[in-house]
Formats: structure tokens, sequence, C-alpha cells
């Protein structure tokens, strides 16, 4: 008896992994077809069964039947809504095969879940109802499988017992779907008429498609040759980690994620360039002469080179690079809208640097596949554009490795991920912009004037007193001998702004072009006023990266209602009849600095009294 | 040969573990004592090798544990040469709590929930490994391996990050912190496979041996020590019984069984009929009740 088990187990570890995703819209069944692999494959058990029988006459939609998406559907939002709302991962098994599948939602606002299912999914099951045959959601996440390069596809047309099995319903979308797909990437397209309700074509081959001649979808499942991607990439190693064990060990650790390579071989780091040989390779914990894709490894190298997480151990005939400036596809994942200029993180596999989008080329309507101007990404959009980052990271473009051309969008704030995005290919205009190096640098011009230089941003409602501080501050600064310059938020819109209006990404331009004129300032030694609304707290940060250390941010706070009352321009009078728009306080937001480095309550001090109070801190930081 | 399920499983809990080690400030490692704990600690062995595991494994010991349980842990501990916390809600501990006076559910939440984050603040450990897996039931299939808590140790199912491909966002404000499954996708056959394959020593109490239980509420519960109220009269039965998961004793339901290897284990495993949290008593709450004990900072 134990012998059995025993080679049951040989025979059990030697299965292949497959992930898949499963997609369509609402109705299509999703949560059904998957409760019925999992009841199939006998992975439900008793219990589990006796569970289900009773929650399927509670809340079930069969009636007296068991309601196979119950076993599907895990959060109880989404079992009162009956859909599903976030992506769900499920394991079965059959003698051949060992699956994960990511159950997604096909809800149209819930795009952003498809692609997290599809990023590591080799097989796409597409349900169709074969009642409705293709809707838009289909060709939606048609595209977006595609564009996280998922080769092979499965489509199932569902429902087949409602439409008499008839061969010609199946036929038609068949064909429709043939035609629509024809401009993707899809290596092998698979269609299969099932009934995940009745059971038909899941398991076996049913008697009710006499017509069909093809394999049923579990024996798709099982047989689906996923690994026809492309000829084998030349060896790269992410490095992950760094495990220094003792002065002469120094392993670098990490997944490999193309190619392969042996004991004894030449190996380039990069960006260094540094070229080494493979001294030792670790397969977990066990020693190995080679190692290959998708191997968990520690290498040690026979020269002792610097290498840190970040940097990529690979052969010598590997394309990727250092990269600065690159064009992506991005697709945006968050509430809050995607605006050129705005500073996020963009994490790769083993690295990140903060960085922005440059120039938003155009959105692809996913409905249409056809480019649109825009000026931002929303939720669920996906656009193309070119990103400039911060620091050079390594990356190859996706088509090429899933691996080195795809990344993450991290919100500065808030740490969610709001984005993700597909390297297409590096831009090279970086590396013929270089620094100029100046003999007379910013320190030797501030010494001359005997300060520092340093920018004073001032942020505040409009009213709220910033330019009137401002001005009585230049001026005691001046009467102190000091070299100054006041940088005024009006002055500047009426000359190198003047092309800017209020929109969102107008004012983020604003912002970036006031940001480096400062930053010019700053570097010429001046004690740099900067007077703005700047109602962002993502555009003041922009602000503060570019100057590090040298930006002080006085916020002059005052209640809106007493900003209002003053109303010096009568701007508020305006915004209120509604002759302005996108008017900060009124249509638009102000988000106050969280640790402003001097915060000023205009409305319980005077003018005067405040510029007191940051000559007070200049001094007390030997600005003055 | 190309590689296998479990190639490719070990390969990414290895990936997960060494992600924490590069990026966490003040990492450490939930160990249960179960088998699931022992596979991952296995993992971050290997994730290690030929260092040892640099950060400490942290026990939350509700004190109503099987003995059994801490005698195992303690010699793992020892023999492995490991960097051990006990948390023990003292509080908790004075006041009496215990599942027989209090109720599963004050029991569970007071020592082990409450303990948890009491150990959570008092550590500030910013990285937590846990060996949850995703098939354990509905509420886990969505967790993400890389699960974000507010610095309340709250867990908000419809705030969670996206996780695409295998890059992992890490990224937290101070006082908040992220829990790591670095075994959501192995199933329980995997785990026992795994067991099996590499020899992992596991807590005796998973074989069957003639052990001592009186049945309460349709289960039969192991009388592991002297704080069980026996009725007027009762003796415990002596039956060849084993467990399926692990926990408190009082909580914990025995199956009968004569499965004393690992073989014979897996194969009541294949033509069991009762899935393996049955024998979890909190599990019988009501429908939600996993979901809901997450979002009180329950792992």
């Amino acid at each position: 008896m134990s012998a059995d088990v025993e080679k049951y187990l040989i025979d059990q570890e030697n299965k292949e992994l497959l992930r898949f995703i499963t997609c369509g819209s609402v109705d299509d069944g999703k949560s059904t077809l998957i409760g019925r692999l999992l009841y199939e494959s006998q992975l439900i058990f008793d219990d589990q069964l006796s569970e289900l029988k009773s929650t399927s006459k509670k809340v079930g939609t069969q009636g007296d039947e068991i309601d196979f998406a119950l076993l599907v559907d895990g959060l109880s939002a989404e079992m009162e809504q009956g859909i599903t709302i976030d992506v769900a991962y499920r394991f079965f098994s059959t003698d051949k095969r060992k699956f994960i599948v990511a159950d997604t939602p096909g809800h149209e606002q819930y795009t952003r879940n498809m692609a997290t299912g599809a990023s590591t999914a080799d097989v796409a099951i597409l349900l169709v109802d074969a009642r409705t045959g293709l809707l838009p959601q289909t060709c939606r996440h048609s595209f977006i499988v595609n564009m996280l390069g998922v080769k092979n596809i499965c489509l199932a047309i569902n429902k087949m017992d409602l439409v008499d099995y008839s061969q010609q319903v199946y036929d038609q979308i068949l064909n429709e779907y043939l035609e629509f797909s024809a401009d993707l990437n899809f290596k092998r397209i698979v269609s299969i008429p099932i009934s995940a309700l009745k059971g038909d074509n899941i398991i076996s081959i049913s008697n009710n498609t006499d017509w069909y001649s093809g394999e049923s979808l579990i024996q798709y499942l099982e047989n689906v040759n996923f690994n026809i991607d492309d000829e084998p990439q030349p060896f790269a190693l992410p490095v992950q980690w760094v495990n220094r064990f003792s002065h002469d060990f120094r392993g670098f650790c990490g997944l490999v994620s193309e190619g392969s390579i042996s004991e004894g071989d030449e190996v380039i780091v990069k960006p260094s360039n540094k070229r080494s040989e493979i001294k030792k390779i670790l397969v977990s914990d066990k020693y190995s002469s080679n190692c290959s894709i998708g191997e968990s490894v520690t290498i040690e190298l026979a020269d002792e080179i610097d290498v840190s997480r970040g940097d990529i151990i690979c052969h010598k005939d590997s394309s990727c690079d250092s990269v600065q400036q690159f064009q992506g596809k991005l697709l945006w994942m968050d509430d809050e809208k995607m605006v050129p200029g705005r500073p996020y993180i963009f994490r790769f596999g083993v690295d990140e640097s903060s960085g922005s989008v440059s120039r938003l080329r155009h959105r692809i309507n996913i409905n249409t596949f056809a480019d649109e101007a825009c000026n931002d990404l929303e939720l669920n959009e996906i656009g193309i554009a070119n990103i400039a980052l911060d620091k050079k990271i390594i990356m190859e473009p996706y088509t090429k490795s899933k691996t080195l051309g795809s990344f993450i969008i991290i919100d500065k704030m808030t740490n969610n991920t709001v984005g993700m995005g597909l390297v297409n290919f590096a831009l090279r205009r970086d590396d013929n912009v270089y620094w100029h190096k100046m003999d007379i640098n910013r320190n030797s011009r501030s010494e001359s004037k005997n300060q520092k230089s340093v920018v004073l941003w001032f942020t505040g409602l409009s009213g709220s007193g910033k330019s009137t501080i401002a001005n009585i501050l230049e001026k005691k600064l001046y009467n102190l001998g000091k070299h100054t310059m006041l940088l005024d938020g009006d002055n500047v819109r009426h000359g190198l702004n003047k092309d800017l209006g209020f929109t969102d990404v107008d004012r983020v331009e604003n912002i970036r072009r006031i940001a480096n004129v400062s930053k010019l300032m700053l570097d010429a030694g001046l004690i740099t006023l900067v007077s703005f609304i700047a109602p962002f707290r993502s555009e003041r940060d922009l602000a503060k990266d570019l100057m590090g250390n040298d930006i002080l941010e006085v916020f002059i706070d005052v209640p809106i209602e007493i900003a209002e009352l003053r109303d010096p321009k009568g701007l508020y009078k305006k915004a209120r009849s509604g002759l302005l728009k996108n008017f900060t306080g009124i249509d638009s937001a102000y988000e106050k600095p969280e640790n402003p480095d001097i915060h000023i309550k205009s409305d319980k001090v005077s003018a005067e009294e405040a510029a007191e109070i940051i000559i007070k801190k200049l001094l007390q930081d030997s600005v003055i | 040969m190309s590689q296998t399920h479990l190639d490719l499983l070990e390969a990414e809990s290895i990936h997960i573990i060494r992600e924490v080690m590069a990026t966490a400030e003040n990492p450490a490692m939930l160990y249960s004592v179960g088998k699931d704990s022992a596979v991952m600690l296995h993992l971050a062995m290997k994730a290690f090798y030929p260092n040892k595991i640099s950060f400490p494994l942290m026990h939350v010991d509700t004190t109503w544990k099987f003995k059994e349980m801490i005698q195992f842990r303690d010699k793992i501990v020892s023999d492995l040469d490991l960097d051990l916390i006990v948390h023990i809600n003292e509080d908790g501990v004075k006041k009496g709590v215990g599942p027989f006076t209090h109720g599963s559910t004050i029991h569970t939440d007071v020592m082990k929930t409450q303990a948890l984050k009491e150990a959570l603040d008092k550590y500030s450990f910013d990285v937590v490994f846990g060996g949850a897996r995703r098939d354990e039931e509905k509420s886990r299939a969505k967790e993400r391996i890389f699960s974000f808590r507010t610095d309340k140790h709250q867990w908000d199912p419809k705030n969670q990050r996206p996780e695409l491909w295998n890059i992992y966002n890490v990224k937290k404000h101070k006082g908040e912190s992220i829990r790591v499954f670095p075994l959501s996708n192995w199933t329980e056959l995997d785990v026992w496979q795994y067991i099996y394959k590499e020899s992992i020593p596991i807590v005796p109490l998973y074989f069957s041996e003639k052990r001592p239980v009186v049945k309460r509420d349709g289960v039969f519960i192991l009388v592991d020590d002297d704080r069980f109220p026996l009725d007027k009269g009762e003796t415990p039965m002596l039956m060849d019984v084993r467990f399926r998961t692990l926990g408190c004793y009082p909580l914990t339901g025995a199956v009968e069984s004569t499965a004393k290897t690992l073989l014979d284990i897996i194969q009541e495993m294949l033509i069991s009929i009762t899935s393996e949290r049955e024998g979890r008593i909190i599990d019988f709450d009501n429908l939600e009740s996993m979901e809901k004990k997450k979002q009180g900072g329950y792992f």
C-alpha cells in the first residue's frame, strides 16, 4: 500500500505547473467554470461540499442545484453583489499537471485586476456567452492579455446548452473572434464549446456537441505547450541580495530571469561592465554545475568585483542595458489620475528610481485600439509615454524579457501601487546631454555674498498673505545686505508661463518650470523667495526633490473663510459666481503641507511679525 | 528535465524570502510550530545557505498549546541554533483567560490576536513572515503575497495593493507593516509532498498514537494536562488519533487514525473526506469568520 503512495508521490512530484487566467464579462460564467474544475478534479472535500450545498440554497442563483460559483467567491462584499471584485487564486491538479488559476473580474472598472492576473499567466481562457457573442469586454480583455504577453488563448464558448449546442452559433463567434484578434500577437488560439453549468466538454467530450472534434477543456490544459516562447535569451541574473557568509564568501542571490549558465562561463556585470567567471552555483542550497531560468540561485564569481542589489550578472551577449529615459506602455490603476511631470517611484524587479512621465504621447482606446490624444491617464486607461528616471536602471524591452521589461508605479505619498508598465524601448537622448561642469560653483557664489543660498517656498491659499509677507521679508533681507530674488506666481504667469492655464496638467508644468528656475537662482547663490499657491503636495515634492536640503517650505496658513473675506483680487467672488474655473479652495483642492519647515498662521500674526519669524529661522539655520 | 511544480514553488518562496531580506529593516518569522511553519523555516534556511537565518522566529504562545509542540519548538530552535522570541499576553494570563473559562472566541482574541499585535508593537517588526496558504480557505484565495497592514495592524480587503509579476511593493510609512506569505501558492498536498521529499522534521502530533481523548461537541479533544475540566466520573479514552492541524489543544480536534508514517498520512489525506480546517474549531463561527478575523488583525 505505501509503495503505491510512494509511486503516486513520485508521479506527482514530476508534474508541471501551469498558470492560467480566466476572463470574460460579468455573466459569462467564470466562477461557475472554476468551481466546476475544482469539483470535477475532486478537490472539493465532503465538508466543503455540504457547506456549499447549504450556502447554494441560501444565496445561490441555481435554485436547488449546486451553485459552483460560490466555491470561488470569497469576500463577503462580492457575495452580496454577486460579482467578483478582486483576483482570487485557485489550485487544482490532474494526473498530468498542477494548475494555478487567477480568477479575475469582468467588470469594466476592474480592468486592473485582470492585468494583475495576466501578469503571471501562461495561458488565458477567454469566456464568451454563446447567447451574446463577443462583447466589448471580450475585446478589452484580449487586448490586456495580449499586452501582458500571454501567447496561448483558449476561447471557451460557454452556455452552449442555452443555444441548443448550435454549431452555427459557435462557428460565428469563433470566426468573429479570429477576425478581431488577427492584429494581436497570440501564437495559438484554440476554441472549445462548453457548458460550465452542465459540464459539457469540461472533462470529457460531450455527446451534445458531436460536431466538435477537438479536446475537452481539461485535455487542452493538460496538453497545451506553454513554453512556445521564442528562442532562449542569453543568461541574465538580476542581483536581488548579496549573501556575505565570511570574508571570502560573497554570494549573489536572485531568480534567474533569462537563459542558463554553467560553472566556468564568462559573465559581465552591468552596469559596471566588469568581466568575471562563474566560480560556483548554488541552486537553492545545492551546489550545481549550471542553472537556468526560473531558479533561485546564489552565484560566486571568480574575481572580487563590486556587485550589489540592482546589478545584473549576464552573458556577454545579453542586450540588457542601463537606461534613464525610455518609452513604455502604462496601465493606470488608481483613482487619482496620472499627470505627466508628477514624480512617482518606478519599481523594477530588483531596482527602483523616482521619475516621472516626461511626455504622454497618447492613450489607447481599448475598444477601437485607436490612439487618442490625452493630457493624463485615468483609472484603467492605457497610454504610451516617455519616462524619465532620476537614475539609470538596467532593463530590456518587455517583448524580450518579461522580468527586465516590467515595472510597477508607486505613489510617493500613499505608497500605493498606482500603475504598471512595460518597457517598449530605451530613449538615448540622456546620453547626449552632459552636465557642464563649472569651476565657479554655487558655494563660491553664495560665499562671496556672505550667505547660504536657499529657496523659501511660500505656499498657501490665494489671499493668505504670501506675497505681502514675501515682500516684507525681501526688504528686510535687502536691508541686511543679502542678495535675494522674489519669484511671484502672478508675475511669472505673465511671462515665462504665459502659455499655461489652470488645468491640472498645466499646473504641474507651471510648478516644474518654477522649480527649475528656482534651482538656477539657487545655483546663482541667491536667497530665493518663491510665492505660489502650489496646491498639490506632489508638485511641491517635485520642487523638494530638485532642491534637496536647500528648500524651506513656508506654509502661510489661513482658514478659507478669512481668505475669501480678504479677497484682495476679487478672485473668490469670480470663482463663486462660476466665472473662474479650477480655483484653488473653491472647485480645486488645496493639499496642506504635512511638515512645513515654517508654519505661519496669518490670521493670528501680522505680515510684519511673520517676516520676523522667518528671519529668525534663517538666522537659526545660519543661512544669513 | 524542466522544473517540476515543487521546484518552481521552492524557487518562488526563496525569491520572496530574499526580497524581504534585501528590503526590510526589522523582519521576523511568525513560527507556529505546525507543518506549514516547518516548511517555511526550511525554505528560509535554503534562502540563507550557507549562512544561517539572520532574523528571529517569533512564537505567540497562548499557554494552551500542546505540550509536544513546545518541546518540538525548543528542540528545533536549539538543533538549528535559531533566535526565538516567545511572546505571551501576560495581561491575559493574569486575568486567567483560557478556552475553557472564556470560550474560543475570547480566548483566541486575547491570547492570539491581541498577543500578536502586542508583540509586533513591542519589537517593531516591519515585515513578518507567515505560513498561510491561499488554498486554505476562501477569503485567503485573494490574499496578497505581500499583504499590507495599517499601523493598527488592520487588513483592509478593499485597499490591497495590486501584485503584478513578481515585483513586490515593499513601501510603507513608519508604524505600518507588511505580512509576507512565502507559501501563498502552495497547496496542502504540496506541503506534505515537500516534507516527504526533503525529510523535514514535524511535530509527532501529526502521527497517530494512543492518546487520551474525550468527546466534546462531537469532536475528540486531547486531555493534554490537568487543566482539562473532566466531567464527574469521566475518564479519557485511549484512542489511536492524530492531528491534521495544530493550535490550542482544547480547540483542536483529533481525528481517528492509524497513520504512523508520512506515507500513511499522505495516503490518508488523499482518500480523506474532510478538509484540513475542519479540525479548527474557530472556523465554525459563521460563513465569513476568517475574513472578519483578518480585518481585526488575526494572521
